[in-house]
């Protein structure tokens, strides 16, 4: 189906581990701005989609992608992999700072493990900014200088938002980030993602349909590695047009 | 452990056979077990005891002295010694062995070269130190016509690599996978990933690591007996004969004199301290590690 | 963003060659293996040239007239190696079961980090101690049998070698029977096995050949051992006849005359001593890690 804006577009997209192929010929377009939310049954391949927008997927031993994805007409396929997942950051399923490193620094990791320097003002501005959208300030403000970990879980992952965040991606892709949380740290980070989407576009894996429900604009429904719904999430959920779907939003399997 | 009440069983004898034999082996086991305490703990008392009436400021501040000289002299130019061929063999082997680690654990997980790797890593470790001496010797005495303290560290290097490597490996294979995605997610580069988020996670391993092979090199004396060869004079060229605490102890134990018997007594409860303490700050961190877990 | 373009351009190349590096190094580690024994070959080639085969079964060692047989070295170190071990195993494989069954946490932790730090002593430190306690002991105990009394020998050398070995093959007979699980002990106990039957049917047979690989890996380092049999054989270098005799293992002839060898064919025989102490030690190690892997494979 056709969307307004698409920032991200796959042709005819197959992902295979080894001999096994877990995406199967998807092509569909992600809208800019929108928060759209990847949802399906346990091993449909839904994180293994979002692992090839930052071509995170071929990393694995034996993993290859075939087709095209392209990122504002770029096909990402034939960029440097550095530069795409410079501009499509990514949240996982837990929380992962890294321990060695203080709350300051895991938000600039993205500059200083590139060894990218950067003016001490520069700097103290880029941390700011990008706890305060992640909504981390007013939390962390007096102990920029301690390490990440003894954070609660929901503080870290909204460190690793803000991680990923001050880099400025174009997309931020999000592997189940609530599934290792408690319901109020879900929520806030619910509430995060909707105000985000005014900077970013967002694509989030979930298999909490609620959630999906409450925050994405646009659903994309996966089924043993086959995309068989996409369409606005209001749409989708009520008036599904793949029989699959449906028996899936009302229960019969997870 | 106590089974049925004896009385009802059908073969009271046997029973009681059973449990007196259970006692008896026990026993003898227990006696067994505790027996070579006595000697290992005879070695430490001993030590202590012939170690600490040699030991003073002057012992470690001054040059050997000619046997039966008045004040006897110390062992200033081994302890040097000691350090500088150490601390060359952590110079030469380390970066090797954190390199060849983080081989097997990054990039050769699996596959033949990685497998030939390990394996020869073990065989490298289990090579008698008297040989490694041999090669050393082979390697960098012959070619430079005159023994230093060079070839001395290049034989304990040889040592140490193997256990690094190993430790290093497995240290990385403990950082989880999680934290290198984080990093490659961010645009980071694998190497930097490797060198900037991997290493340092796993740092407190690999100095454990390194600080356990570096007590277990500091010991010993075959591999420099025909490399550092010994100097009874201060040097710090690493290019000349060197001393080193473990060869003061073998040269002086074997010599006639009763002075520096007493010498070598000092020396070794000197370097017994430095191994002892190198191997329980490797424990602690070690403990460490294990309770961050 | 300028900055950035500039830094990510050659990234690429530079994750190549930092792999190249790592791989690099790893391979070092076979090409030293490699280098040590070609190294050995090649330095102990005058004798190998010279005395052929002959070398393995002759028992002349003769600096001056340069005639070499090494076979007093190879029954050197294989008494003292396998009669330290005959001393060691029963009280290393009591020691372990104490330390693993039999002692609470509170005595088995402690001890266990004694006996570690013990393994760590340098032998040279070993053989100070042997030289001044241990030699006076069996010289007084051989002159009460009637034997010679040097003090020094094979027996003196397999004594403190046991010595040696012992904290190091415990502590690895230890962590074995540590990791037999607990629900089989107590399958054992529940069906009224006695204590001593559930480690006799129970523990020993889970943990044999794990015990086997500790002993084989402790024989290992016995042939190896250089500096502490050095100080108490006696540098004796002829067929020995009895285990008080003086004699010389592969590693202390060579630690012995290395540096007093003057003729190249002298030199290059105590290498070949060395070559063929590496082939040995090579060969036994292997062995242990076969039966680790057999272990594991169960």
């Amino acid at each position: 189906m056709k969307v307004p804006y698409p920032i991200f577009r796959t042709e005819d997209l197959c992902a295979y581990y080894g001999d096994f192929m877990a995406i199967k010929h998807v092509t569909v377009s992600i809208p800019e701005h929108q928060v759209t939310a990847v949802m399906g049954p346990s091993g449909c391949g839904k994180t293994t989609f979002i692992r090839c927008l930052n071509r995170l997927h071929e990393l694995l031993p034996g993993a290859r992608i075939t087709g095209k994805i392209y990122l504002r007409d770029e096909d990402i396929l034939e960029l440097d992999p550095i530069i795409v997942r410079r501009r499509v950051g990514m949240v996982f399923q837990r929380p992962n700072p890294f321990p060695t490193m203080t709350i300051y620094e895991n938000v600039l990791a993205g500059y200083k493990l590139l060894g990218i320097r950067l003016k001490r003002e520069e700097a103290d501005r880029i941390v700011e900014d990008a706890l305060r959208k992640a909504a981390l300030w007013d939390e962390v403000k007096d102990v920029l200088h301690r390490r990440g970990t003894f954070l609660s879980g929901g503080q870290q992952q909204r460190l690793c938002i803000a991680r990923a965040l001050a880099v400025n991606p174009e997309v931020l892709l999000m592997d189940e980030p609530t599934s290792a949380l408690d319901p109020k740290a879900t929520l806030q980070i619910e509430n995060l993602i909707v105000e985000l989407k005014n900077t970013v576009t967002i694509v989030i894996v979930t298999h909490n349909m609620p959630q999906a429900g409450r925050i994405s604009d646009y659903t994309a429904f996966f089924y043993m590695g086959e995309l068989i719904e996409f369409g606005p999430t209001a749409e989708v959920f009520t008036n599904p047009k793949d029989p699959r779907t449906e028996e899936y939003l009302t229960g019969k399997f997870s | 452990m106590r089974n049925q009440d004896p009385r009802k069983t059908p073969f009271p004898a046997r029973e009681n056979w059973r449990r007196m034999k259970n006692r008896i082996i026990l026993t003898v086991i227990t006696v067994l077990a505790l027996l070579p305490a006595i000697p290992l703990f005879l070695i430490l008392f001993q030590l202590l005891k012939e170690g600490l009436s040699s030991l003073s400021l002057d012992f470690f501040l001054h040059l050997p002295a000619p046997p039966g000289e008045p004040g006897g002299g110390g062992i200033a130019n081994a302890l040097v010694g000691t350090l500088i061929i150490v601390g060359l063999a952590v110079l030469i082997g380390v970066p090797v062995s954190i390199l060849a680690g983080i081989y097997l654990s990054e990039y050769g997980r699996h596959g033949k070269l990685s497998e030939t790797i390990r394996v020869c890593a073990d065989v490298l470790q289990g090579v008698p130190s008297i040989v490694i001496g041999i090669v050393a010797y082979a390697w960098v005495v012959k070619p430079m016509g005159h023994f230093s303290a060079l070839s001395g560290s290049v034989a304990l290097a040889l040592m140490m690599i193997p256990v690094v490597v190993r430790t290093t490996e497995e240290v990385l294979r403990l950082v989880p996978d999680i934290l290198r995605e984080a990093a490659l997610a961010l645009g980071v580069p694998y190497w930097r990933t490797v060198l900037k988020v991997v290493l340092p996670t796993g740092m407190v391993g690999v100095s454990t690591g390194i600080l356990i092979a570096v007590a277990r090199i500091a010991g010993e004396t075959a591999p420099l007996l025909f490399t550092a060869f010994g100097n009874q004079f201060l040097t710090l060229n690493p290019l000349e004969p060197m001393s080193a605490l473990p060869l003061v102890i073998f040269n002086y134990a074997m010599s006639p004199y009763e002075d520096w018997w007493r010498q070598a007594w000092g020396a070794s409860l000197v370097l017994v301290f430095m191994v002892l303490g190198l191997n329980i700050v490797s424990r602690i961190l070690a403990r460490k590690i294990a309770g961050e877990k | 963003m300028r900055n950035l373009e500039e830094k990510l351009k050659n990234q690429a190349r530079y994750d190549a060659l930092f792999r190249r590096l790592a791989q690099a190094m790893g391979v070092l580690v076979i090409l030293l293996v490699i280098g040590v024994f070609f190294t050995l070959v090649k330095e102990s080639w005058p004798a190998i040239k010279a005395f052929g085969l002959r070398f393995l079964w002759t028992t002349t060692w003769d600096p001056i007239n340069l005639e070499f047989g090494a076979l007093p070295f190879l029954v050197g170190t294989l008494i003292t190696s396998f009669l330290a071990l005959a001393m060691a195993t029963p009280f290393a494989l009591a020691g372990a079961i104490f330390l693993g069954e039999l002692a609470p946490p509170k005595v088995a932790n402690p001890v266990s980090f004694v006996i570690e730090l013990l393994a760590g002593i340098p032998s040279v430190i070993y053989g100070l101690w042997a030289l001044f306690y241990l030699v006076p002991l069996v010289r007084y105990f051989q002159m009460k049998i009637g034997a010679p009394p040097y003090g020094l020998g094979l027996f003196t050398a397999s004594l403190v070698l046991a010595i040696m070995i012992l904290p190091y093959a415990m502590s690895v007979a230890r962590d074995v029977i540590r990791l037999v699980p607990q629900d089989l002990k107590e399958a054992a106990y529940s069906l009224g096995a006695t204590r001593w039957e559930t480690i006799r049917h129970v523990v020993l047979p889970y943990a044999r050949s794990g015990i086997l690989a500790g002993i084989v890996l402790a024989l290992g380092r016995a042939l190896g051992e250089t500096m502490a049999v050095t100080m108490v054989i006696g540098n004796r270098s002829a067929m020995p006849h009895s285990i008080w005799d003086l004699a010389n293992t592969m590693a202390s002839v060579i630690a012995n005359e290395f540096t007093e060898a003057t003729e190249d064919v002298h030199l290059a025989a105590l290498v070949e001593i060395g070559l063929l102490l590496f082939i040995i030690t090579v060969v036994v190690n292997l062995i242990a890690r076969l039966v680790i892997i057999k272990t594991r494979v169960r």
